[in-house]
């Protein structure tokens, strides 16, 4: 069972020709938008999608009647025909839901950018759309005494049970093997959210600008599910974003410089749950992250010393750093040391993370907030603008089956 | 460059059918991996060799469960998407841009004996998927009683009655003609002989004018289809059935089932749009069409596809279909030979099958000559559909 | 040491054909794992098809030993992610049976700081007031 990862040798015999790949070089993303991120939207999810969707149009130089596809994920809470009436588009000829929650926040371009590449649809919006701060919250405890009695599936008899309810515990688990195999330590976790809470000191749309947090804020901060502490966990957002992909060739008549896909993957390893992934060989690392990243580098025929800066996703401080192992950014279980001092991962760093504050400080919008940072470090209209980009990385949430993009220039 | 078209860029390889029943008495998990074993098997691929998995996201465990159930290292592409047949526009992406070899399309749904919204993944209760449209139709139509497919179908339906004139013998025609077909086709259980105009014209209304005979049952079922590149089709055990086109269309102003605040509400402009594509992509017209697979759930939808896929003009489809001869087996337009919706139980998958069936040749009921079929899904709603041909 | 609150149920696990026998034999005080007899593998959690031969008809029922060792457990210490039918702190573990695989559940008389990686337990069953029974993990001499 997972042979080629406990190897850390990807097959590359039994892919797809890398020549064969529709999408790779031959769709951009040329339009982001997002509304405000709040604590407190005080308006429904439908009106945040439309203002999101308008942003992005706006910014392209489109029309939103030039909109014939839309993807998103299957967590939604719109109806796409209701979207679509309340934007006024008379015909829609390519939608996609994706399953896997955050992982698949690449998933959508992905699936957005072979609807493009296939002549199915010309402009495909993907958006995301969310109240997870005022209204409906996914991944808390008190939610499910009123909604389940009974475990809802299968996999979930085995831990909902158990008082084992959220995300957050069920990536401890996990996490937890990974600080006691590689003597991972407190201190060295704490720089990821302290080095992103830089990051969104300088970023205004932020949730957390102007409120800077120092190391010994993050050691004194209470302990949420052990070995989480409250600021390894991300934010709760109200807010609404979205961006639009369509071939290079019409890119080239619009408003913005295009982010071209170099890659783009999906993964979805063998004993995948919703962060339960406990029956694989190895647990002390994210399987569908390193399998998604292999084969993004087979595509865009690059390597980890070939990407400028990387918008990992971070549903919690330990998802992030695992990632760069996974990633290839530092040898497995060098994590810790890594990211000890933060420098690493700051501007000038070996490899600029989460550059306008990740899901930690930025926002969460399920990885969206993080694919429209990846594109403006290509644009170079970011917050905190690495220098010289090429190449963009952006990753689908870990534990889950997962995503990633390269973007270049 | 990406290519301007899909035109002719995936087939259709293998299907795989886990006899229908009204107590499968097995879990969806287990008839999931089943019916992609079977597939598999039919198509002559190795489970091994699968790295693609789509489905819709109401029907059947996400390909988390058949990944993990059928032991699948790693999945390149997977997909759910909304209704009807959809997931097959993934799947056609996925194998035609490259990102994977085999896709596995299927629709596991045990909806008599299992839980009546089927077990799918993460958080998907229904409380979760209140989503706007669901309260469209509460805050609008629950009050006052008006709820339930049927209901919905037969508000509009009698509007069509009232602008084409058709009569209850006319659309008797659908599930009489079903019900013959079904009678043929093991795996369609609800009819094992068929019905007469007097049965259907005595059988019991649920939502005036709706019949019972008009909707299609409840059934537990299972099926898998095997996409992969025409290609790669080739070297495997059976005659492709190559995917000409796929496309899916919405309209202004439309709901799921509930479209009534259009000009005019007796229509199927999501079809209309999804044809039009059909047609356009595959470079050819609705007198090329050798036998239809239409959404039969319920029979007004017949007349009305024949229309909106352009078989017959507007308000004409009662005509069409009238006494039976022109949509059976022999007719101008033999329209689900293999009993429909109607006859197997609602499950949209089985236009699919039946389609790749004609083209193979291997039919319960078999269409001479049948190159060339349409599949479509989504009437009342948005729409999906394809059109499949030999090779 | 996850101490249930009176009065509030936990949840019931979903239960169907596929993990019937597994949820039974917690009732009868048994920890029960998945067989596939054609691979000589065990399996959790219990499932249709064996992933090794994909056969449907090989699986069966075989009796644990009940031991394993803790590889990895978590603490819930704030209300904001817990359950609330337990006080607070309680422990998940993740136990790796000595067939394989590896399996959650709550703790009995294990202190906090007695919890580490690689700590030797066995199974146990407690029968609760609202007629479940729920498979526990307590200390065992290695």
């Amino acid at each position: 069972m997972l042979q080629e990862y406990v190897d850390r040798k990807y097959r590359t015999d039994n892919k797809p020709a890398v020549e064969a790949n529709l999408i790779k070089d031959k769709v951009a993303i040329v339009g982001i938008g997002q509304t405000k991120y709040t604590r407190d939207s005080g308006r429904d999810e439908l009106d945040l999608a439309c203002e999101a969707i308008k942003n992005a149009v706006d910014d392209a130089g489109l029309k939103i009647s030039d909109i014939d596809g839309f993807d998103t994920f299957i967590l939604d809470r719109l109806a796409l025909p209701m979207l679509v009436n309340s934007l006024g588009i008379s015909n829609i000829r390519f939608s996609g839901e994706v399953s896997g929650g955050g992982g698949a926040g690449c998933a959508v371009a992905m699936h957005a950018a072979a609807a493009v590449a296939t002549g199915q649809a010309n402009y495909v919006c993907c958006y995301r759309s969310l109240n997870e701060a005022s209204g409906h919250r996914y991944g808390r405890g008190d939610d499910f005494i009123e909604y389940m009695p009974v475990a809802l599936t299968p996999n979930y008899a085995y831990s909902w049970p158990l008082g084992f309810v959220t995300p957050l515990g069920w990536a401890g688990v996990w996490g937890k093997r990974w600080m006691y195999e590689f003597d991972i330590t407190r201190e060295q976790i704490g720089w990821w959210p302290v080095v992103l809470r830089e990051y969104a000191q300088n970023n205004p749309d932020s949730m957390f600008y102007g409120r800077p947090m120092t190391h010994q804020d993050y050691m004194e901060s209470p302990m949420i599910v052990d070995p989480l502490k409250l600021h390894d966990c991300c934010l709760n957002t109200d807010g609404a974003a979205a961006y639009i992909i369509t071939t290079v060739e019409r890119a080239r008549d619009l408003k913005q410089k295009p982010a071209i896909i170099a890659a783009a993957s999906e993964s979805c390893p063998v004993e995948q749950e919703i962060q339960t992934v406990y029956q694989r060989p190895i647990i002390s690392g994210l399987v569908e992250t390193w399998y998604a990243g292999q084969e993004l580098y087979r595509v865009a025929e690059c390597g980890p010393d070939d990407i400028d800066v990387a918008q990992l996703y971070d549903p919690y401080s330990i998802g992030g750093i695992i990632q760069l192992e996974e990633l290839g950014f530092c040898e497995r279980g060098e994590g810790g040391k890594f990211i000890e001092g933060g420098d690493n991962i700051r501007i000038d760093g070996k490899i600029p993370c989460n550059t306008s504050g990740g899901l930690l400080s930025e926002a969460y919008l399920h990885g969206y907030n993080l694919v429209i940072e990846g594109v403006r470090q290509i644009r170079g209209t970011s917050y905190n603008q690495v220098k010289d980009v090429e190449l963009s990385l952006v990753t689908g949430g870990p534990g889950v089956q997962s995503s990633g993009i390269i973007l270049r220039r | 460059m990406a290519i301007e078209s899909i035109k002719d860029r995936a087939a259709i390889v293998g299907i795989g059918v886990v006899d229908f029943s009204t107590d499968i008495g097995r879990t969806e998990w287990y008839t999931a991996c089943q019916a992609i074993k079977l597939a598999a098997e039919d198509a002559g691929v190795d489970i091994d060799d699968i790295d693609g998995m789509v489905k819709s996201v109401d029907d059947g465990p996400d390909p988390t469960y058949t990944g993990k159930g059928l032991g699948i290292d790693n999945l390149l592409y997977h997909s759910e998407n909304h209704w009807g047949t959809s997931a097959m526009m993934n799947a056609v992406h996925a194998v035609a841009g490259g990102l994977c070899n085999y896709c596995v399309y299927y629709q596991t749904a045990h909806r008599v004996s299992g839980p009546e919204k089927c077990i799918s993944d993460f958080l998907v209760a229904r409380e979760f998927r209140e989503d706007s449209l669901d309260m469209v139709r509460y805050d609008f139509f629950s009050p006052f009683g008006l709820i339930g497919e049927p209901g919905y179908v037969a508000m509009m339906y009698r509007r069509y009655m009232h602008e084409t004139g058709i009569k209850p013998q006319q659309l008797g025609s659908v599930p009489v003609v079903a019900s013959e077909n079904a009678s043929k086709n093991p795996n369609a259980i609800f009819f094992d002989k068929p019905i007469t105009i007097d049965d259907y014209l005595q059988s019991k209304l649920i939502a005036d004018p709706i019949r019972e005979l008009d909707c299609a049952p409840k059934v537990d079922g299972s099926i898998a289809i095997v996409i992969t590149t025409p290609e790669k089709a080739r070297a495997l055990k059976q005659k492709p059935a190559i995917i000409t086109s796929v496309a899916s269309g919405m309209a202004l102003e439309g709901q799921l089932y509930t479209s009534y605040t259009r000009d005019v509400i007796t229509d199927l402009p999501e079809m209309e749009n999804m044809a039009k594509e059909l047609y356009r992509i595959a470079g050819i017209g609705p007198e090329d069409i050798k036998a239809a697979m239409l959404d039969d759930t319920f029979a007004p939808y017949v007349p009305m596809q024949l229309e909106a896929l352009g078989f017959c003009s507007q308000g004409e489809g009662a005509a069409f279909i009238e006494g039976g001869d022109s949509i059976r087996v022999g007719g101008q337009l033999p329209i689900n030979p293999d009993g429909g919706s109607i006859g197997q139980g609602r499950f949209v998958t089985t236009r699919i099958v039946e389609g790749v069936r004609q083209i193979r040749g291997t039919s319960t009921n078999q269409v001479a000559n049948a190159d060339t079929v349409l599949v479509a899904s989504g009437a009342g709603g948005p729409a999906d559909g394809m059109i499949l041909r030999k090779e | 040491m996850a101490e249930l609150i009176q009065g509030i149920p936990i949840m019931r696990p979903y239960m169907d054909q596929d993990n019937q026998g597994y949820w039974d034999a917690i009732k009868n005080h048994k920890l029960v794992l998945q067989h596939c007899s054609k691979c000589d593998r065990f399996i959790h959690p219990p499932r249709p098809m064996c992933p090794s031969c994909r056969s449907q008809d090989t699986l069966e029922w075989k009796e644990s030993s009940g031991k394993g060792i803790i590889y990895s457990f978590i603490m819930f210490t704030s209300p904001k992610m817990a359950y609330p039918a337990f006080e607070l702190p309680y422990a998940v573990v993740l136990v790796e049976m000595e067939e394989g695989p590896r399996i959650s559940a709550n703790t009995h008389e294990i202190e906090p700081d007695e919890l580490q990686i690689g700590l030797p337990v066995e199974a146990t069953f407690a029968d609760l007031p609202d007629g479940q029974t729920v498979l526990w993990f307590k200390k065992r001499e290695a």
